[in-house]
């Protein structure tokens, strides 16, 4: 993974220093608090609904086992003993006193991490493919480009003050875990025939109040040109973004606004003026980025390994836990494996500063010191010999960590909702749980197969519930806490915007909506059927009338 | 309002034309877009230098044509999270090849002076009393940079290929 040199060392403590003096101009009354927040926010640092929240930038999704021990450490110390993995890829801890942010960060830097831009108008922590590096199908390793972004975006004297927040995804496998389409920027790499590298520039995609899919602008940029191009877009963006309406300031507004091709010209035209300037970027740079990602010391191994397959006979548990969560690996003889961060009842994504220094301890025996957040709120060990996964597997297990479930049912993305979140209509959190509860029988799950469930407190749609197969938005009815129920939404290749399926159901009506949907897919699936397949097959009738059948005038 | 430019504070020789006032026959001038639009010839009779000053909605292609007249361009940032202007700021320099004084006017705090000053911004209508105190925190705190601009300041990747 990339390394911190000199210059990123000095930028991040001189970052951390800044925000010392500006705390300590908080803390002795000189800011207010009206003038001290877009600071903070420029940190990471939110208030919440009962405490200050600390969002830290885990750059693109890669953590190294060093740094997730840093984090149990400030989860221990500053927090409650626990963090939270949110669906950007990023931590968050849900209690912290505004006195000890300076020295949070200054720990945090010690660790080569940051709270930059994990917050306000600007660009924020780019996002990636979670198993970036070690797909079987992979292209081209996205993890350089994201980090010629990251210090690219960080402090850019131009594009601090945006109309609205930005956030870019990069791709590089033809199956799209970064969900590109819905993101301000999505980059795709991919070879033109002559096999030199180059981005595919769709922009303008989002979620929120007014979901869209993002267009295609350029089919093939060339790979030099990354930097200038992006720089056009923002300056395009900077310019003619909607500052009047917060809900109509990003990006997927103006591109819609202007159409797609008036937009695509207005970048095109910036971009002749500077793509010959300093941003071109020199192929000794790409390689040299490019060297901190090769891949690492891989052995020589047999990808068949006998004795995995008698131990998944004698224990379905490991059975299960092979087939749900272990994925194939590039590297013959190794493995891409999910550690799911949900266990049965639990809050999605949350982890405790115990678990986070036992899998630390796991990466460094298992995964060469290596690990990922997953925009799903899991985490990955990318590179595992599979002679070692009946072990790795043994100890996850020991610590709540192996839950079956990666891709399936109670595998759901979930915001903190009213739990936490100052903005949120609805509580999030425990419905994900009951439903975790309900279906917690993993034969059942395993049944049901994939299957993506993904909710959010409020409109603002942090839990993806647009482009869950199964989505959830919370809403708020005269004081009362109101579900409304989305399907057939995608977040990969075939990105798609889930439908509201009718009225919605209260707390405890919902657990049961959910079972019906699932009731009825698989009443009607065909063999082999995934049920987003069944969905695009039938369509949503069948599910709307049994819904709402059995109970008239919910 | 204290004027900061090259690092000093400095008096402030230049007069902003008031809505509706005459035109001074004498001094240095800076006028909004539309008194440049309604008496251009009249200011250009003067023997005196002009300068311009645009909204942040006011982008920089209104005088692009006209850029050779002005040795001062003053950018309005209205508020604190308006950022157009450092787009414009950029534009002026990079593109348009401006090299007059560039000035930052309206709500120029000490937290921005630092991007200001990035984006090729060289003088600053501070309004804090300690403006001379917050240009030289603004200047010391971040040392590194990762943008290429007119600035000129080198680049952590110039660096690190020497
Ligand atoms: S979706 Fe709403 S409730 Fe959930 S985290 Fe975002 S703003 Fe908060």
């Amino acid at each position: 993974m990339y390394r911190y040199d000199e210059f990123d060392s000095d930028f991040v403590l001189q970052r951390a220093r800044q925000f010392r003096r500006q705390t300590e101009r908080r803390l002795t009354g000189e800011l207010s608090e009206e003038q001290f927040k877009p600071l903070r926010l420029m940190n990471g640092l939110y208030l919440q609904l009962h405490a200050y929240m600390l969002r830290i930038n885990v750059p693109y999704g890669c953590l190294s086992s060093r740094q997730l021990r840093k984090l149990a450490h400030i989860a221990r110390v500053y927090d409650k003993g626990y963090g939270h993995l949110t669906t950007r890829q990023n931590v968050q801890f849900n209690w912290i006193k505004l006195e000890d942010t300076p020295a949070i960060l200054e720990q945090l830097a010690s660790v080569e991490m940051h709270c930059i831009q994990s917050s306000g108008n600007c660009i924020r922590n780019t996002t990636s493919d979670p198993y970036a590096g070690a797909a079987a199908e992979e292209i081209h390793d996205p993890r350089l480009y994201c980090e010629l972004i990251r210090q690219w975006s960080s402090l850019h004297p131009e594009f601090s003050f945006l109309p609205r927040k930005f956030k870019i995804a990069v791709t590089g496998s033809p199956r799209d875990r970064a969900a590109v389409k819905v993101h301000d920027i999505g980059l795709r790499l991919h070879r033109n025939p002559a096999g030199e590298a180059g981005f595919e520039v769709i922009v303008g995609g989002g979620l929120g109040r007014t979901p869209f899919i993002g267009k295609t602008v350029r089919d093939f940029l060339p790979v030099q040109q990354l930097l200038s191009y992006l720089e056009a877009i923002l300056r395009v963006y900077n310019q003619l973004g909607r500052r009047d309406n917060k809900y109509k300031a990003r990006i997927k507004v103006l591109v819609h606004e202007m159409g797609t091709e008036a937009f695509q010209k207005c970048v095109e035209e910036q971009w002749e003026q500077i793509r010959e300037g300093g941003l071109t970027l020199p192929q000794e740079e790409i390689d040299r980025i490019g060297a901190y990602f090769a891949p690492p010391a891989y052995e020589d191994l047999s990808d068949s390994v006998p004795a995995l397959e008698t131990t998944r006979r004698e224990e379905p548990a490991f059975d299960a836990w092979l087939q749900n969560n272990v994925v194939e690996h590039k590297q013959a003889g190794y493995a891409i494996v999910n550690v799911s961060v949900k266990a049965v009842g639990a809050a999605p994504g949350d982890i405790s500063a115990d678990q986070m220094e036992a899998v630390a301890e796991l990466a460094d025996r298992f995964s060469f010191g290596e690990l990922r957040v997953t925009h799903s709120q899991n985490l990955v060990l990318c590179d595992v010999r599979k002679t070692d996964l009946e072990a790795l597997w043994r100890r996850l297990a020991a610590i709540g960590l192996a839950t079956p479930n990666v891709g399936l049912l109670t595998d759901s993305i979930c915001c903190p909702g009213l739990d936490y979140c100052s903005l949120a209509s609805a509580r999030s959190i425990p419905v994900a749980q009951s439903i975790s509860e309900r279906f917690a029988d993993p034969g059942r799950l395993r049944d049901i197969g994939e299957l993506q469930l993904k909710m959010s407190g409020c409109i603002n749609a942090c839990g993806h519930h647009h482009v869950g197969h199964i989505g959830i938005l919370g809403a708020d009815k005269k004081g009362e806490e109101l579900y409304q129920l989305t399907l057939g939404g995608s977040a990969d290749e075939n990105t798609a915007i889930g439908k509201i399926i009718g009225p919605g159901f209260d707390a405890e009506g919902i657990v049961d909506a959910i079972e019906n949907v699932v009731e009825t897919y698989l009443s009607l699936r065909q063999d082999g059927e995934r049920f987003i397949d069944t969905y695009q097959r039938v369509g949503r009738d069948p599910f709307k009338e049994n819904l709402y059948a059995s109970d008239q005038g919910r | 309002m204290p004027l900061i430019k090259g690092g000093e504070r400095v008096d402030d020789p230049w007069i902003s034309l008031a809505e509706g006032a005459e035109i001074p026959p004498h001094g240095p001038l800076i006028v909004s877009l539309q008194q440049w639009r309604d008496q251009r010839a009249a200011l250009l009779a003067r023997a005196d230098t002009l300068g311009i000053r645009l909204a942040s909605d006011q982008p920089t292609s209104e005088i692009a044509d006209d850029l050779s007249h002005f040795e001062l361009v003053a950018l309005e940032f209205p508020s604190f999270g308006d950022g157009r202007p450092y787009s414009h700021a950029r534009i002026l320099r990079e593109i348009l090849g401006f090299e007059g004084e560039l000035r930052a006017v309206g709500d120029v705090l000490l937290e921005q002076l630092h991007f200001m000053h990035r984006a090729g911004f060289d003088a600053f209508v501070v309004s804090s009393e300690t403006a001379l105190e917050d240009w030289r925190i603004a200047e010391s705190e971040i040392r590194v940079w990762y943008q290429p601009t007119a600035d000129g300041r080198p680049t952590a990747m110039m660096l690190r290929r020497g």
